[in-house]
């Protein structure tokens, strides 16, 4: 048994970034359309309320809605916030207000931003107008921000076909986030070991088994692996399949054989691309070691070793 | 109706930055704490139900990696919510009541180091009209904060007015009680009129009015009838427990009010008798007072001793913190009727409240 060494810990950047594309609902697409246009619409609910930015459902009766109206750019402040730290994506970069305004001839506020000069400059009740971006796509951001505003108040909704030339049917909203991923004690004991070429797994105190990799508990018994075990090199194939279809950004001529290795002394199989044998060549049992790349923290691939298969019965339990 | 309580209640130390363990291996122990508490195995629990959120950890189905803590293999009867484990309780709870479990485990867990906590919260937002633009959760707590300040009726429960002191009040009492909780992230204030003098971090909040971000665990043991009295010398009978939400649009609602935790608590029978302890998952100063009202809780209440979500606001557990923290008073006899209340989304988005009860000694 090697006492666990206390690890360095590990940390990486993550940057998980998605293009979501979602459909519109007529009353949205309306509206999105509409801001394209420099039309704002609200819907009129059954009860005669304008909500405005305009949904497809009645937040209180659930009815569906479609009578849309026109609002007017102009409105009131019915809260607001300070913001001195403008953030990614935030509508400006210089210090804002975010504020709720409810438009003239709507019952309902928009969530947007204020371009004022300080915070002694807002104040709830005060009037705003919206400032249009100068390219307009149909997508809340069509809406640069409010700006401070004396003239008349709007009137009353009126209504509005909601109908426009090439309306918006959907909009492609990025998302972007920044993590910096830690894999923790475990994930960090068995990287570190595999840079320097030592696969290490760990094993439960309970039902013996040792896990590789380790991800810091046995599933089995719900209790902490901490006692490393060095397994491999070698290892043997348990099973395997032969992938047909050249993933992007990888380098790796098709067909190629992706397997499941059961290292020598682990307690289950883990993954690995198996090379150096004509892929129609590869059988449960073939025995394999890793092959590792110059300065590469994990092996390349694994390739035959040359001993006779395994037996079937040494890793039957393993598949 | 059966009975269902909750019989043990375990959290980690909640801290800024965990980078050191896994989220499986920050759980780890916490479960650990709660089943040791009642003496039972994992393998003996009938029923367990774990939240969490993916956003958090950046990784798809993160809370698999958690439920190799729990032994889950061979498969155990398991369930996720993608929420606060205040609302995986509410599941095993139904379970319990339905006679489908004797016995459940609820846990959840968050880590919000990994990430920036602000900008990961507006991936929850309506995504057509209010994400885009990226508001993140302390500026929408801004805006609830200066609604309330605004009011024109702007009283709290004990007809006081409503300003940025009361705010910082809040904030004070919470970390000065905090000194007692072991697990807190923040603890101790200076006096109220010593935090008005901080700036603003997005006003009318100033940092103190703002809860901690960090990572942390939560498990609590729910069991049914004898099961829960052969397992806990004082059960905390759950009496009820309901949860609603908002209309998902800022703009439509009265963000002074919470007509969700109010409704909420109607259904779980909180106004039937007066508590003698609430633990109110309030993030912020301001929700605090919005909660007080709706709740009607007067001067005879203690409200979270713990030191509240302002001295440790774990992601996904903060809520379950609440229900655990209510449970753990009753079974040490600090209390005999509680109220719990979790929440979940910008500007108490949605609310769950529970009434807990201990058996008279």
């Amino acid at each position: 048994m090697t006492p666990a060494p206390s690890p360095e810990v590990l940390q990486a950047p993550l940057v998980v970034e998605f293009p979501f594309t979602r459909s519109l609902g007529p009353v949205q697409s309306a509206f999105l359309t509409g801001l394209r246009t420099r039309t704002v619409l609200g819907v009129r609910t059954t009860d005669g309320r304008v909500l405005m930015p305009p949904v497809e459902y009645d937040p209180v009766t659930a009815d569906e809605l479609s009578d849309l109206v026109e609002v007017a750019p102009t409105g009131t402040v019915t809260t607001w916030a300070w913001n001195p730290a403008p953030r990614r994506g935030q509508p400006l970069d210089t210090p804002f207000a975010w504020v709720l305004v409810r438009l003239d001839g709507a019952d309902t506020a928009l969530l947007h931003a204020l371009d004022a000069s300080g915070p002694d400059a807002v104040r709830t009740g005060m009037r705003v107008r919206i400032r249009w971006a100068g390219e307009r796509v149909g997508a809340i951001t069509d809406i640069a921000c409010f700006e401070p505003y004396d003239g008349a108040e709007g009137g009353e909704a009126v209504p509005h076909s909601g109908e426009f030339t090439d309306p918006v049917t959907g909009i492609v909203a990025p998302a972007r986030l920044d993590y910096t991923y830690a894999p923790g004690r475990a994930q960090s004991r068995y990287l570190k070991a595999l840079a320097d070429h030592t696969t290490r797994g760990e094993r439960c105190p309970s039902c013996r088994k040792v896990y590789v990799p380790p991800r810091g508990a046995c599933p089995t018994c719900g209790v902490a692996t901490d006692e490393q075990v060095e397994v491999g090199p070698r290892g043997t194939v348990t099973t395997f399949c032969i992938v047909n279809i050249k993933a992007r950004n990888l380098d790796i001529e098709v067909p190629y054989v992706y397997a499941h290795i059961a290292l020598d002394g682990a307690g289950l199989a883990l993954h690995g691309r198996v090379g150096g044998i004509p892929y129609d060549q590869v059988r449960m049992g073939l025995r394999v070691e890793p092959v590792w790349s110059e300065g590469s923290r994990y092996p390349d691939h694994y390739r035959p070793t040359g001993e006779p298969d395994a037996d079937y019965d040494t890793y039957k339990e393993l598949l | 109706m059966r009975e269902v309580a909750i019989v043990a209640f375990g959290q980690s130390d909640h801290r800024r930055e965990s980078a050191e363990v896994s989220e499986v291996e920050m759980l780890m122990p916490v479960l650990h704490e709660v089943l040791d508490a009642v003496g039972l195995r994992a393998d003996e629990i009938d029923f367990t139900c774990s939240g969490s959120c993916d956003y958090l950890a950046g990784r798809a189905f993160s809370f698999t990696m958690a439920l190799d803590g729990v032994g889950a293999w061979p498969p155990i009867s398991e369930s996720h919510v993608e929420m606060d484990g205040a609302w995986a309780l509410y599941e095993a709870w139904t379970r319990l009541l339905a006679g489908e479990a004797e016995t459940a485990l609820v846990y959840s867990y968050g880590k919000s180091s990994p990430g920036d906590l602000r900008e990961v919260l507006t991936r929850q937002l309506d995504p057509y009209y209010v994400a885009p633009l990226w508001p993140d959760s302390v500026s929408l707590a801004a805006l609830q904060a200066q609604a309330l300040l605004d009011a024109e009726d702007a009283e709290d429960a004990e007809d006081t007015v409503v300003d940025e002191r009361a705010l910082a009040a809040v904030a004070a009492r919470s970390r000065i009680a905090a000194e007692d909780n072991p697990h807190a992230q923040v603890t101790g204030s200076p006096p109220p009129e010593a935090l008005l003098e901080d700036p603003y971090l997005v006003r009318p909040l100033r940092r103190h009015d703002c809860p901690p971000v960090g990572d942390g665990a939560a498990a609590v043991v729910l069991a049914a009838g004898d099961t829960a009295r052969r397992l806990c010398r004082r059960p905390a009978w759950i009496r009820g427990m309901d949860h609603r939400m908002e209309a998902h649009s800022l703009g439509v609602r009265d963000l002074t009010r919470s007509p969700s935790t109010r409704l909420a608590a109607e259904r779980a029978g909180a106004f039937e008798a007066p508590a003698d302890l609430a633990e109110l998952h309030a993030p912020f100063t301001s929700q605090e007072l919005i909660l007080r009202r709706e709740l009607g809780l007067g001067e005879g209440v203690r409200v979270n001793p713990s030191g509240g979500a302002l001295a440790a606001n774990p992601m996904m557990a903060a809520g379950l913190i609440r229900l655990g923290e209510a449970a753990a008073a009753i079974h040490r006899g600090a209390a005999d009727r509680a109220l719990a209340h979790a929440t979940s989304g910008p500007c108490l988005q949605q609310n769950l409240v529970a009434v807990l009860e201990g058996d008279v000694l």
